[in-house]
C-alpha cells in the first residue's frame, strides 16, 4: 500500500497537471476566461513556481523577482529582435541562463543578511534594475518603449511545421513550458535538496548544525527562482510580441508575491491558482462590476484578509475543508506515552564496567571565552578518549554551555585550541565540524517542527551521506544509500518508530526531547555532545531517557552535561567539574562524590549524611 | 574643463533637503522596527497620506500650519488604528507575515487615495513667510527648501527628546531590549507599542506634508520613498535612530550629487553604496549586532 501511495505521490500530480492543461481550454472559456487570460495565468504560474521554491519552501521572502523576470525577458527579446537570432527556444534558454547568472550575483549580496534585511535589500535591488533598464541600458532595452516585434516560435517536425500564432497554439506552447517547469520543480522538491530547503525554512540553525551548508542551499534556491523568473519573462515577450518595460517594475514583484500568497504557499500550484483568481477578478471587477481602477483596491483588501485569516491561501483552505468534510479534523492521535524500554536498549543496567579507552579523540588546550569584561571560560584543558562517556557538571553559570558551544564551533574561542581526531578545528563552522563527526543535542529543542519525525531524521542523516552541499535534484530522498537503514535504526534507538509519520508539533515533550537526541544520532557522530538531555523532564521521563542514553552509549564516545547528579553518577565513568569557568577537578564518579573541594564548592559543603 | 561650483553647492543643498526628509522618514521606520520588531511596508503610504491629508486641510483653511498639523495628526490616528486593529495580532507571527500584511495594507491605502483623489498630481503652495528665494551671499536658494531643513531638524530634535529624555522614551528603549521584562514590571507595553507605531507613522506623514510644496503629491509618491528609506536603514543600521539620520543624510547627498553628473545613475549609485556597506559592515554603519 505504501509503495502504491508513494508512486502516486511522485508522479500523480504531474499527470494530473498535464490532464488539467489539456482540459482547461474546453472548460475555462465557458467560465469567462479568455485565451489571452489563460496564457497570462500560465506565465505568472510558471514565474511563481520558482518564487514558491524560494519563499514557500526555503522561507526567503523576496520582493525583487521582477529583476529576473525583466532580465530574462529583455535578453531573449533583444536576441530575437536586434541580433537576428531566429530560434525562439534558444533565445528563451539564453535569457533563462542569463537571469540565473544575475541571480547568483544578486543572491551573493542579498543573502548576506536574513529576515527583514533580506526583504529590504531585494526591494532595493528590484528598483535598481528598473532604473538600469530605463536609462543606462535603454540602448538595449528600448527604455520606456520596450522592445516590439518579438517573434513566436516555429517548430519543424519533419512531416509538418507548427507555427505558434496568437490563438490556442500559443496556449499550447505555454502549457508545455509550464508543464516542463512544473515537472522539474516537483523533482527538486522531492529530492534531498528540497528536503534541505524546507529544513532551512523551519530551522536554519539546526539545518547548519546537522551539517548542511545553509548559505549554498539558499543561494541555489535564489538562483532557481531567478531562472524561473527569466523564462517567464521571456515567454511574456513571446506572448505579447512585445517586451514591455513594466516587466521590471516593482509592481510585478508585488503582484507575484500577492498571487502566490493568495493561492497558497509551499504547494507549487499556489501561484497558478493565485494568478487565475487575480486576473479573473481583475477582468470581472473592471468590466462587469465597473469598478474601473478600484479593482486593485478590492484585490488589496482580499489579500490583507487572506493574510490575516487564511494564511495558507486558497489551496490550504480547500485542503482544510476537505479534511473537515471527511470528519477528520486534524491528524492528532493519542499515542500512549510509552515507558517500555526499546529492545535495543536491553543492555546491562548495572554499573558499567570500565572500558579500555583508545587514543584521545578530542583535545582542547587553553580554551578561553571572554564576553566583554565577563570571563565565561578560562584556560580549560580537556581531553576525551575514544569510547569514553564523560560527564560535565557544575553550578549554574559555571560556563558549561559556553564550553560546549566552543567545542562544537558555535562560538569561536577567544584563545586556545581544539583538536578533533588530530585535526585542528579551531575556527571551523558548525557545519564543517558536524561533517567531521562532532555534533551535539541542544539544551532547548531545535527541531524542524513543521515536518514529520521521519523527515527530521532524514534531514540529519542526509547531511552525513551527501556532504555539506550537493545538487542531486533528480534523486529522491529515499534513494540515498543507506539512509533508510540509518533512519530506521535511529527511530528504534530513540523509541519513536510508531511516531515516525507524525508531525513534530504533535509529539509530547518527552518525545520531542528524544527526537532532539535522535537528530544528533542520525548524523552518525564519532563524538556526541549532549547538553542537558534531561532538562525539563518528569521523573518518569528521566528514568526513560537515562535508559536511552545507556543504550546509545554502546560503541560511541559521548560527553553529557546535566544538573541531575544521580543520572550523571549512574551514567558516566569520569566526570569533569567546572566552576566559574575553570576546571575544578576531574575524576571517577566515586572520586567526585568524595572530593571535599567539590562538596565545598559545588554541593555547598554538604557532608556525608 | 571648468567646474561649476555654484551648481555643486546648490546640489549639496538639495541633497541636504532630501537627506533631512529621508532621515525623518527613516527614523519613523526604524523606531517602529526597533521597538515592535515590525517592518512596516506601509510606511511609504504613510508619507503619501500625510501629503493628501495636508492638502485637504489646506483646501479648507488656506493655512500651511494647519495643513501640517492636519496631515500629521491624520497619519498619527491611522497609525494608531492600524496597530490596534491589525499589527497587534501579528506580534507573535513570523516576520514574513508582518511584512506581507503591511505590504497589503500599503496597497490598500494607496488605492483608496487613488480612488478618492484620482491619479493626477496635487500641489500645496509654500507658506507666504517662506516663499521666494533667499540670497546666501555666494548663491541664491529657494527659501522654502531652507525652511524644510530647519523644520525637519526641529522635528528630529523633538523625536530625540521624546525618545531619550522622557519616561515614555525610557520605556521604549527598555522595550527594545526586552519587551517581556518591561511588561513584567507592570508597564502596559501594548499601549506603548501603539503610541510608538503612531509616532513612527506620524514622522512619515509629517515629512509627507512638509515635502508637498517641494514636490507635487501623487498616490504613488510613497513607493520610491519607501525604497529609499530601506536603503537608508540598511546603510545606517536597522533599529538605530542615529543610524537613520546619518544614513538619510548620506543617501540624500548621494542621490543629489550623482544626479548632477547623470540623473539616471543616482539610484544605481545609492544601491552601490548600500552594497559596499553590506560587504564592509553587514549590520549597517551604526547598527547593533545581534538583532536581525
Amino acid at each position: 500500500m505504501a509503495t502504491k501511495n508513494s508512486a502516486f505521490r511522485v508522479w500523480g500530480p504531474d499527470v494530473l497537471t498535464a490532464l488539467g492543461l489539456v482540459v482547461a481550454p474546453f472548460v475555462l472559456p465557458h467560465l469567462g476566461f479568455t485565451q489571452d487570460t489563460m496564457s497570462r495565468i500560465l506565465i505568472y504560474g510558471l514565474f511563481g513556481i520558482g518564487f514558491d521554491i524560494l519563499f514557500g519552501f526555503t522561507g526567503l521572502l523576496s520582493f525583487g523577482q521582477s529583476a529576473f523576470f525583466g532580465t530574462g525577458g529583455f535578453v531573449a527579446a533583444y536576441l530575437l529582435t536586434q541580433t537576428g537570432m531566429t530560434s525562439v527556444i534558444l533565445a528563451l534558454l539564453i535569457g533563462t541562463v542569463f537571469a540565473a547568472a544575475v541571480g547568483v550575483l544578486v543572491g551573493l549580496i542579498a543573502l548576506r543578511r536574513t529576515g527583514i534585511y533580506f526583504a529590504m535589500i531585494t526591494v532595493a535591488i528590484a528598483e535598481v534594475f528598473f532604473f538600469l533598464e530605463n536609462s543606462p541600458l535603454s540602448a538595449f532595452t528600448g527604455g520606456e518603449n520596450g522592445l516590439p516585434g518579438v517573434p513566436s516560435p516555429t517548430f519543424y517536425l519533419g512531416f509538418t511545421t507548427i507555427h505558434i500564432g496568437s490563438g490556442w497554439t500559443m496556449y499550447g506552447f505555454l502549457a508545455v513550458c509550464f508543464l516542463i517547469g512544473m515537472v522539474i520543480a516537483r523533482r527538486i522538491v522531492l529530492s534531498p535538496v528540497g528536503l534541505v530547503l524546507v529544513a532551512i525554512r523551519d530551522n536554519p540553525l539546526r539545518a547548519a548544525a546537522v551539517g548542511h551548508n545553509v548559505h549554498s542551499y539558499k543561494l541555489l534556491a535564489f538562483v532557481i527562482a531567478a531562472a524561473y523568473g527569466g523564462l517567464a519573462g521571456g515567454l511574456l515577450g513571446v506572448l505579447q510580441g512585445y517586451m514591455p518595460p513594466d516587466a521590471f517594475a516593482f509592481d510585478t514583484s508585488g503582484q507575484l508575491v500577492m498571487q502566490t500568497v493568495i493561492g497558497g504557499l509551499g504547494t507549487l500550484f499556489g501561484p497558478l491558482v493565485g494568478a487565475a483568481v487575480w486576473l479573473y477578478l481583475r477582468d470581472f471587477l473592471q468590466s462587469t462590476v465597473n469598478l474601473g481602477a478600484a479593482w486593485k483596491l478590492a484585490l488589496g483588501v482580499v489579500f490583507v484578509l487572506l493574510v490575516v485569516f487564511l494564511r495558507r491561501g486558497i489551496i490550504g483552505g480547500v485542503v482544510d475543508l476537505v479534511r473537515l468534510s471527511r470528519g477528520k479534523p486534524a491528524p492528532v492521535e493519542e499515542v500512549e506515552e510509552s515507558i517500555v524500554v526499546p529492545a535495543a536498549a536491553a543492555v546491562p543496567t548495572g554499573d558499567i564496567e570500565p572500558v579500555e579507552h583508545g587514543e584521545p579523540i578530542l583535545v582542547a588546550t587553553g580554551l578561553t571565552k571572554r564576553y566583554g569584561g565577563l570571563l565565561a571560560n578560562s584556560d580549560i584543558d580537556f581531553t576525551v578518549r575514544r569510547g569514553e562517556l564523560r560527564g560535565i557538571i557544575g553550578p549554574n553559570g559555571a560556563g558549561k554551555s559556553t564550553f560546549f558551544k566552543m567545542l562544537t564551533c558555535e562560538v569561536p574561542p577567544s584563545a586556545g585550541k581544539i583538536v578533533f581526531e588530530d585535526k585542528d578545528i579551531t575556527g571551523f563552522s558548525v557545519t564543517e565540524v558536524c561533517q567531521l563527526g562532532l555534533t551535539k543535542s541542544y539544551q532547548v529543542n531545535q527541531l524542524f517542527s513543521r515536518l514529520t519525525v521521519r523527515d527530521n531524521l532524514n534531514i540529519a542523516a542526509a547531511a552525513q551521506r551527501r556532504g555539506p552541499f550537493k545538487m542531486d535534484v533528480l534523486r529522491r530522498v529515499g534513494h540515498i544509500d543507506g539512509i533508510e537503514e540509518t533512519v530506521a535504526e535511529t527511530l528504534d534507538l530513540v523509541n519513536l518508530t510508531k511516531r515516525a509519520d507524525n508531525l513534530v508539533s504533535e509529539l509530547a515533550y518527552g518525545e520531542k526531547r528524544r527526537l532532539e537526541i535522535g537528530l544528533a544520532l542520525a548524523t552518525s557522530p564519532k563524538l556526541l555532545l549532549l547538553d542537558e538531555p534531561l532538562a525539563g523532564m518528569s521523573p518518569r521521563e528521566r528514568v526513560e531517557t537515562v535508559k536511552l542514553l545507556k543504550s546509545i552509549r554502546q560503541g560511541r564516545t559521548m560527553i553529557v552535561i546535566d544538573h541531575d547528579m544521580d543520572a550523571i553518577f549512574e551514567l558516566t565513568e569520569s566526570i569533569t567539574v567546572l566552576q566559574e569557568g575553570r576546571v575544578l577537578v576531574e575524576g571517577t564518579p566515586q572520586e567526585i562524590k568524595n572530593n571535599p573541594t567539590v562538596q565545598e564548592a559545588y554541593l555547598g559543603g554538604v557532608h556525608e549524611e | 574643463m571648468d567646474f561649476n561650483w555654484p551648481l555643486l553647492v546648490s546640489q549639496m543643498f538639495n541633497g541636504l533637503v532630501l537627506g533631512a526628509l529621508l532621515a525623518l522618514i527613516s527614523s519613523g521606520l526604524t523606531i517602529i522596527y526597533g521597538t515592535l520588531g515590525v517592518l512596516n511596508l506601509a510606511h511609504g503610504a504613510m508619507f503619501m497620506m500625510g501629503g493628501y491629508a495636508g492638502w485637504l486641510t489646506y483646501q479648507y483653511t488656506n493655512s500651511y500650519i494647519l495643513a501640517v498639523a492636519g496631515g500629521s495628526l491624520f497619519v498619527l490616528v491611522v497609525g494608531i488604528i492600524m496597530e490596534r486593529v491589525v499589527i497587534r495580532h501579528f506580534y507573535d507571527r513570523p516576520d514574513e507575515d508582518q511584512i506581507l500584511v503591511t505590504f497589503g495594507l500599503g496597497i490598500v491605502f494607496v488605492e483608496l487615495v487613488r480612488w478618492g483623489f484620482g491619479s493626477l498630481s496635487l500641489t500645496v503652495p509654500s507658506p507666504s513667510w517662506a516663499s521666494g528665494i533667499t540670497s546666501l551671499g555666494f548663491m541664491i536658494y529657494p527659501t522654502y527648501r531652507l525652511a524644510v531643513v530647519a523644520i525637519v531638524a526641529v522635528a528630529l530634535l523633538i523625536l530625540y527628546v521624546v525618545l531619550y529624555r522622557t519616561r515614555l522614551g525610557m520605556i521604549v528603549r527598555a522595550g527594545i531590549e526586552d519587551a517581556g521584562m518591561v511588561d513584567a514590571l507592570g508597564i502596559n507595553v501594548y499601549r506603548v507599542f501603539m503610541i510608538v507605531f503612531g509616532i513612527g507613522a506620524m514622522a512619515a506623514g509629517f515629512a509627507g506634508i512638509v515635502n508637498a510644496p517641494v514636490a507635487p503629491i501623487t498616490p504613488d509618491i510613497g513607493t520610491d520613498i519607501l525604497v529609499q528609506t530601506f536603503v537608508v536603514v540598511v546603510i545606517g543600521g536597522v533599529g538605530s535612530f542615529p543610524g537613520a539620520i546619518l544614513g538619510g543624510l548620506i543617501a540624500g547627498e548621494i542621490l543629489s550629487l550623482t544626479s548632477m553628473v547623470n540623473p539616471s545613475y543616482s539610484q544605481v549609485m545609492l544601491f552601490a553604496v548600500m552594497t559596499l556597506v553590506l560587504v564592509v559592515s553587514p549590520y549597517g554603519l551604526l547598527g547593533a549586532k545581534g538583532r536581525d
